[in-house]
C-alpha cells in the first residue's frame, strides 16, 4: 500500500476539537508523504494547524478522521498505551520550551525515553546516552543540570534525548522559539548535520527564516495545506547575514491552494 | 527491572524534595511512633500481668465470695459475703484433687517492732498457703498445724517488712505488735518482687488464720479460699468437685445459681488480659488516628507534587512513558515515603517505648511482629493515600500536561 522508504503516509487528515456550535476545524484534509532521511519544515501562520498535526504525527493525539501510516504501520485507532509505545520507539520530540528534568543531569534526562522501552531489547541505556551527547557535542556536559546549561545547550541535550532511541522521525514544534538567533542557527545546523547522517527531522515553525534551513517546506493555513515545495536549503556553514536567502521553490510536490 | 528503575525514581524525587518528604514523612513518624509506644505500653503491662498471676502459684483455684458474672468476673462487692473459715476447712476435708487448701483472711494492719510503724497487710492463712502460692521461707520457719491448732501468735513476715522495720538484723525471734497484740517473729518469706501493677508482693505479714480471726479480724467471713491441685489436667475436674462442695454446704436448690465465685489461673488471666487488651486496643486506636493524618498529609503532598510537575508527567508521556509507568511512579514515591516514615516510626516507637518506661517504670514490650505489622500498615496506608494522586497524574492528557505553565 505504501512505498517501503515513507516513514509518514498521511492521507485527509482532519482534527476537529470540541462539538456542536464551538466547534473548531483545526485540521480540514492533510495529506502527508515524508520519506526517509528527509528534513521537511511545516510552517503557517499561528493558529494555522502546526502544532494540531505534530501532536498527530507524534501520536500524542489522534486525527478525527483521515488515516496515518508511521513507518509502514497504521496507528490512527490506537489505544492510549499503544501510542504510549510507539512514541517511544518511533518518535524523538523536540520541544520548544526544553521540557527537560529540573534538578536532573543532562546524561539521566537523555537516558530517561530508553527506561520506558518495552521491547525487551538488552539495552545499555547509560552509554547510548552518552553516544547520544557526543552526537549532540555535549560530551563534555553530562553531569551538568539544566540550571547550568545555556538554552542552546539545553536544547542540544533534548535534540539528543529525542536520538537515544533512534527513532524513526524527530518532531520538533518550535525547537528555536526561546532562542537568540545565534543559538537558533547553531541548533538548525545541528539539525542538519543529523539529517545528513540519515534521521528523519519534521520542524514545525512560524518563521520563514528558520524554515528556510529545511530542503522542503510544508505551509498550512487553516488547516489545509496551500504550499509543499522543495528549496534549496540554507546551510549553516554560511554564517554570514547574505548568504542562503531561500529561493524559489525548484520543485512543487504538491499544489494547493 | 521496571520496577527497580521506578523505585530509582521514587528515590530520587524523594531526594530532589528533601525538606518536603521529610515533613509529609513527618506525620507517618508521629503516627506509626505513637501506634508503637501505645501497644507497647499496653502489651507490657499485659505481659507483667501475666507474670505476676503466673507468679501465684501454679495450678491455682480461688473461690470468692457471690455469683460470677460476665467473663468470669465476680462483682464481690455489694454481694452478702457468704466464704466462712467452715467452707475452707470442708473443701480441705472433702476434696479428693485438691492438694492444698487455705483460707485468705486478709486484715489491714499497723505493725509496730523493731525500728517503728509499718502499715501492710496481714493475710490469715493456713499451713497449706506456703505450697499453694509455692512461697518457702528464707530465714527461720513456717508455721505448722500446732501453731494453726493452739491459734498462737506467730508471724511470717515479708522481705519489704523485714527490711523496713528490722534493718541489718535478723528479725526471727523479735517480737511484733499487730493492734497491740504481740506477735513472735518465726520466719522471714523469700522476696517475690512486683506484681505487674506494681503492688509490691513482699510487703505482707503471714499468720495463722486461726490467730487472725480471733485476733485481729474479729468475724467469720473470709475473702477468698485458695487451692491446687497436683497436675494442671486436675484444674476443670478440682473446680467441679469444689463446687459441688460448696453448693451443698451452702444448701442451694438446683435451681439456685451459685453464690459464690471458682475460678482457676486461666480465668483470671482471661480476664485480666481482656481488660489490658482492651486498654491496648484503645490506647493503639486513638494514636492510630494521627497515622491517619499523616496519610492524608502525604496525599496531599502527592496531589500538589502531581500539579507541581505535570509538565514532567507530559514529557515522561511523550517519551514513551504509558499510564501505567505514570501511575506506578508516583504510587512507589508514595510508598517509599510512608515505608520510610514508618521505619523512622518503629525507631521513635523503640525509643518512646523505652522514655516511657523509664519515666513512669512501667514495662514495655515490643514483639517483633509488631515491627512488621507497622512496616505494612505503612506501605498500605501510602498505597491508600497515594492511589489517588497517582491516578490523577496517568490519566493526564500529554498535550495538556505538555501546554500546563
Ligand atoms: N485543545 C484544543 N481545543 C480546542 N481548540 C484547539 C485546541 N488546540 C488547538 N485548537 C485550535 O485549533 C486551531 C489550530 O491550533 P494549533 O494547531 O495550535 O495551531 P498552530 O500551532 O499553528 O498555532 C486553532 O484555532 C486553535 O485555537
Ligand atoms: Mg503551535
Amino acid at each position: 500500500m505504501s512505498e517501503p522508504d515513507l516513514v509518514i503516509d498521511a492521507k485527509e487528515l482532519t482534527k476537529v476539537y470540541g462539538t456542536g456550535g464551538s466547534e473548531v476545524h483545526a485540521l480540514r484534509g492533510v495529506d502527508l508523504d515524508v520519506r526517509r532521511g528527509e528534513m521537511m519544515a511545516i510552517m503557517g501562520a499561528s493558529g494555522s494547524g502546526k502544532s494540531t498535526l505534530m501532536n498527530i504525527l507524534g501520536c500524542l493525539d489522534q486525527p478525527t478522521d483521515g488515516v496515518y501510516v508511521l513507518n509502514g504501520a497504521r496507528v490512527d485507532g490506537l489505544d492510549r498505551d499503544q501510542l504510549a509505545d510507539i512514541r517511544n520507539r518511533e518518535i524523538g520530540f523536540v520541544f520548544q520550551g526544553f521540557n527537560l528534568l529540573a534538578r536532573t543531569t543532562a546524561l539521566d534526562n537523555v537516558e530517561l525515553p530508553l527506561l520506558y522501552d518495552r521491547s525487551g531489547r538488552k539495552l545499555d541505556s547509560k552509554a547510548l546516552a552518552r553516544d547520544a551527547l557526543e552526537r549532540v557535542g555535549l560530551g563534555d556536559r553530562m553531569d551538568h543540570q539544566p540550571s547550568e546549561l545555556s538554552g542552546g545547550q539545553q536544547q542540544r541535550v533534548a535534540i539528543a534525548r529525542a536520538l537515544v532511541t533512534n527513532p524513526t522521525l524527530i518532531l520538533a514544534d518550535e525547537p528555536t522559539g526561546n532562542l537568540d538567533t545565534h543559538t537558533s542557527v547553531e541548533v538548525l545546523a545541528l539539525f542538519q548535520e543529523l539529517n545528513a547522517q540519515g534521521v528523519t527531522v519534521l520542524l514545525v515553525t512560524h518563521e520563514p527564516d528558520i524554515a528556510a534551513y529545511a530542503p522542503r517546506i510544508m505551509e498550512l493555513r487553516d488547516g489545509l495545506v496551500v504550499r509543499d515545495h522543495a528549496t534549496v536549503a540554507r546551510q549553516h556553514a554560511v554564517l554570514d547575514p547574505g548568504g542562503g536567502e531561500p529561493v524559489e521553490p525548484v520543485e512543487s510536490l504538491k499544489a494547493t491552494s | 527491572m521496571r520496577l527497580r528503575r521506578f523505585i530509582d525514581i521514587a528515590v530520587d524525587s524523594i531526594l530532589k524534595n528533601k525538606m518536603r518528604s521529610m515533613l509529609t514523612m513527618l506525620g507517618i513518624i508521629i503516627g506509626v511512633g505513637a501506634v508503637m509506644m501505645m501497644v507497647a505500653v499496653g502489651q507490657g503491662a499485659k505481659s507483667q500481668i501475666r507474670q505476676s498471676i503466673n507468679g501465684l502459684g501454679t495450678n491455682l483455684i480461688v473461690v470468692t465470695p457471690g455469683a460470677s458474672r460476665e467473663g468470669g468476673v465476680s462483682r464481690g462487692a455489694g454481694t452478702f459475703n457468704r466464704l466462712t473459715v467452715q467452707d475452707a476447712e470442708a473443701i480441705k476435708r472433702e476434696s479428693l484433687l485438691l492438694s492444698g487448701v487455705s483460707p485468705v483472711i486478709l486484715a489491714p494492719t499497723q505493725a509496730v517492732g523493731g525500728k517503728g510503724n509499718w502499715r501492710t497487710m496481714v493475710r490469715g492463712v493456713s499451713t497449706d498457703y506456703a505450697t499453694i502460692r509455692d512461697w518457702n521461707v528464707s530465714e527461720g520457719r513456717l508455721f505448722d498445724a500446732e501453731d494453726l491448732r493452739g491459734m498462737r501468735k506467730v508471724a511470717v513476715i515479708g522481705a519489704t517488712v523485714a527490711k523496713d522495720l528490722f534493718p541489718n538484723q535478723d528479725p526471727v525471734g523479735q517480737n511484733l505488735r499487730l493492734r497491740d497484740v504481740p506477735f513472735k517473729i518465726i520466719g522471714v518469706l523469700q522476696s517475690k518482687g512486683q506484681t505487674g501493677m506494681g503492688n509490691d508482693q513482699d510487703d505482707v505479714i503471714l499468720a495463722p488464720y486461726t490467730t487472725v480471726q480471733t485476733r485481729l479480724a474479729g468475724h467469720q467471713f473470709i475473702g477468698q479460699i485458695v487451692g491446687s491441685t497436683p497436675n494442671p489436667q486436675d484444674i476443670p475436674a478440682a473446680e467441679q468437685e469444689v463446687r459441688g462442695i460448696m453448693r451443698e454446704r451452702h444448701k442451694l436448690a438446683p435451681y439456685e445459681a451459685d453464690d459464690f465465685t471458682v475460678r482457676d489461673q486461666t480465668d483470671i488471666m482471661q480476664a485480666a488480659e481482656g481488660t489490658t487488651d482492651v486498654m491496648t486496643l484503645l490506647l493503639a486506636a486513638i494514636a492510630s488516628i494521627s497515622l491517619l493524618v499523616g496519610g492524608i498529609g502525604i496525599m496531599n503532598i502527592m496531589l500538589v507534587s502531581v500539579t507541581e510537575r505535570t509538565r514532567e508527567i507530559g514529557v515522561r508521556m511523550a517519551i514513551g512513558a504509558r499510564g501505567s509507568d505514570v501511575l506506578s511512579q508516583f504510587l512507589i514515591e508514595s510508598i517509599v515515603l510512608s515505608v520510610i516514615g514508618g521505619a523512622f516510626g518503629v525507631a521513635v516507637g523503640f525509643g518512646g517505648a523505652e522514655v516511657i518506661a523509664r519515666l513512669t517504670g512501667w514495662s514495655t514490650a515490643i514483639a517483633p511482629a509488631m515491627v512488621g505489622l507497622a512496616m505494612g500498615f505503612s506501605a498500605t496506608v501510602g498505597i491508600f493515600f497515594g492511589y489517588y494522586p497517582a491516578r490523577k497524574a496517568a490519566q493526564l492528557n500529554p498535550i495538556e500536561a505538555l501546554r500546563y505553565e
